[in-house]
């Protein structure tokens, strides 16, 4: 669960306060699989970012699980980012240096617990899942953007996490790809129970969700405009 | 807990990849490296070359040896010192060496005169240096022939005009060593026949060329010396637990005659203690100066490393949004900075190996494991001291402005 309780941030710009979240209330139940849907500059990303543990709110709490995280020091949001949840974005995002099948272990290279399952296994097994088994030893650049998608979200799932979260995932594929994509992640919902999140400002998109939250001006609406 | 060998493979491996890609990069950074290691790995090969060269020497020369010299040569603390004091007209003579002889502890007493002379031969003339001495003078410096004889004690005393040669000198003057038995000499008019031709004892790089001296009995070489005096004597001890005292014994017949600072005796050890502390400063400035490229090579890598830190921000960002903390950015950064610096010092290290190995032929360098030491140490300390900054830098990035970075 995700719980957000009157969170604001803002930053200071050319002087004045912008609130690129403000005050916002939300939660999220396990097993979900939401569309966060706002258009460009609503604040939409920032909602991501928080949800991730890669920002911190200025004000207010955000809970995962029933732990208050919003006052926890830097290593232990990275422990919690590396444990419960999974980034798939827009860009693709993986490392460039290291092979596909390296991309989808290095989350459990960062985990500090022990781990329950081979982690190459793990990773041969997500990739033959996704079909990508016979590009594991190719670098992401010589593989196409449907292709780094499904590696992203490989990575993304190999520390088993309780939350997906999927920024624009479908922005830079074609409709047919984005499409896979989609059903892939509608798949992997229902399939494993993990809590899907979606943020994007495409319609099409937030409509195969199964709920969507609405952002305008950083706060939630009921309707998106 | 931490997958090590994981963590340490995905490491190397995202290092080395980096490294692939800035081929020309790597290179020349680790250049710099390379040419401070080697500087300063090279300087202490030759140092400690030339310091072991040196003491080999000084123990060829004869061991147990006390050396009578004019003036006051070392300090309290036994380096050499200069002045007024260490140049003194003082002048030995032959009531020196019989008061001397006196002594049970010396088993020799031999007197030196040394003047630099042109040698000639029928048909060639070599610059040199010659020794007016006993016959004493051999046993004391170990010295033996490799061909001919050495002059002997009714020599000396007789003045025949016998020289015994060098063995560089020798090939110089005579088609070889045993060509030059039975051959005359001649220096400033005086002309020697030549008995015998010593063995090689080295010497040479700015010290004195004993293979290319010429010996002869001193009462033969009054024309070199006419006012019959000694620049120094040698005294040789029966064993090594007598040196200090047959040093007592001589010093209370030397104050007899001469004031304290006329004259000083110096056990062989000193000496070779006073020359190895030249050469430990003089080496040490030289591997100060060669330590500044080391400095250059660490800027260099600081540089890199900092250019690498913007180039990979994102990548940072990508590795701290799937689980990476601080410390796992910091410890990669530092780990390539290591690498890089690492590389560079076990390629100089190489390269002075080879260096000396080729120079070995005609200059006494010996790298020992203390250079292995120094290079490795010193650049795995230059990798972490220059890497640190950059690596911090890296490790402080916000992951949501470092993956939203462009």
């Amino acid at each position: 669960m995700i719980q957000f309780e009157k969170v604001t941030k803002q930053y200071e710009l050319g002087g004045e306060i912008v609130k690129a979240i403000d005050n916002v209330s939300l939660k999220i139940n396990n097993g979900e699989f939401v569309g966060i849907l706002g258009s460009s500059g609503s604040g939409k990303s920032t909602l991501m970012h928080m949800i991730g543990l890669l920002d911190n709110p200025s004000s207010g709490k955000i809970f995962i699980g029933n732990k208050d995280v919003s006052t926890l020091n830097d290593d232990e949001i990275s422990k919690i980012r590396s444990e419960y949840i999974g980034f798939v974005f827009q860009q693709f995002n993986l490392v460039n240096q290291l092979s596909v099948l390296e991309n989808v272990i290095l989350p459990t290279v960062y985990s500090k617990k022990k781990l329950d399952f081979d982690p190459e296994q793990r990773a041969t097994e997500l990739l033959t899942r996704f079909g990508l088994f016979d590009r594991r030893n190719f670098f992401p650049n010589k593989i196409s953007g449907g292709q780094q998608q499904r590696v992203a979200i490989a990575r993304s799932l190999i520390m088993k996490p309780e939350i997906l979260l999927a920024d624009e995932p479908t922005g830079n594929l074609d409709s047919k790809t984005g499409s896979e994509i989609l059903t892939l992640l509608n798949d992997l919902n229902k399939d494993t129970g993990v809590t899907v999140i979606i943020v994007t400002h495409d319609q099409s998109v937030a409509k195969k969700t199964k709920r969507q939250i609405f952002i305008k001006d950083g706060k939630v609406v009921s309707k998106y405009s | 807990m931490k997958n090590n060998k994981l963590y340490i493979f995905t490491l190397l491996k995202s290092s080395f990849e980096d490294f692939k890609r800035n081929k020309i990069r790597t290179i020349l950074t680790s250049l710099g490296i390379l040419i401070g290691v080697l500087s300063v790995v090279l300087l202490i090969a030759l140092g400690v070359g030339l310091k072991n060269y040196i003491s080999g020497t000084f123990e060829s020369l004869g061991t147990n040896i006390v050396v009578v010299l004019p003036g006051k040569i070392l300090g309290s603390n036994g380096s050499f010192r200069g002045g007024a004091q260490a140049v003194s007209p003082t002048e030995f003579d032959e009531r020196d060496i019989s008061a001397l002889k006196k002594i049970k502890l010396s088993e020799y007493v031999v007197p030196i005169y040394q003047k630099s002379v042109t040698a000639k031969s029928i048909d060639k003339s070599e610059d040199s240096t010659i020794y007016l001495t006993s016959a004493d003078y051999f046993p004391l410096r170990n010295y033996k022939t490799i061909s001919g004889v050495l002059f002997t004690n009714s020599d000396t005393q007789k003045g025949a005009k016998k020289a015994v040669i060098g063995p560089k000198i020798a090939e110089k003057l005579f088609p070889n060593a045993d060509a030059s038995i039975g051959q005359t000499i001649e220096i400033s008019d005086q002309r020697y026949k030549v008995v015998g031709v010593l063995e090689s004892k080295g010497g040479g790089f700015g010290g004195p060329d004993f293979d290319s001296a010429i010996y002869i009995p001193y009462k033969s070489g009054i024309a070199f010396n006419p006012k019959k005096n000694f620049i120094g004597m040698y005294l040789k001890a029966g064993n090594s637990d007598t040196v200090a005292e047959l040093k007592k014994e001589a010093e209370i017949i030397m104050d007899k005659r001469y004031k304290e600072d006329d004259y000083s005796i110096i056990e062989q050890t000193e000496i070779l203690k006073a020359v190895t502390q030249i050469f430990s400063v003089l080496n040490t400035v030289l591997i100060a100066i060669g330590s500044i490229s080391l400095l250059v090579g660490g800027v260099g890598i600081m540089n890199i490393m900092y250019a690498s830190v913007t180039e990979r921000t994102k990548e940072i960002g990508i590795r701290r949004a799937i689980g990476a903390t601080r410390n796992d950015i910091l410890f990669q950064f530092m780990a390539e900075s290591v690498i890089l610096s690492l590389f560079g010092g076990v390629m100089g290290l190489v390269l002075s190996g080879l260096i000396v190995l080729a120079v070995r032929s005609f200059f006494p360098a010996s790298l020992n494991l203390l250079s292995v030491i120094i290079a490795i140490s010193v650049s795995t300390f230059i990798g972490v001291f220059f890497g640190v900054f950059p690596a911090r830098k890296a490790a402080k990035l916000s992951p949501i402005e470092a993956i939203r970075y462009e």
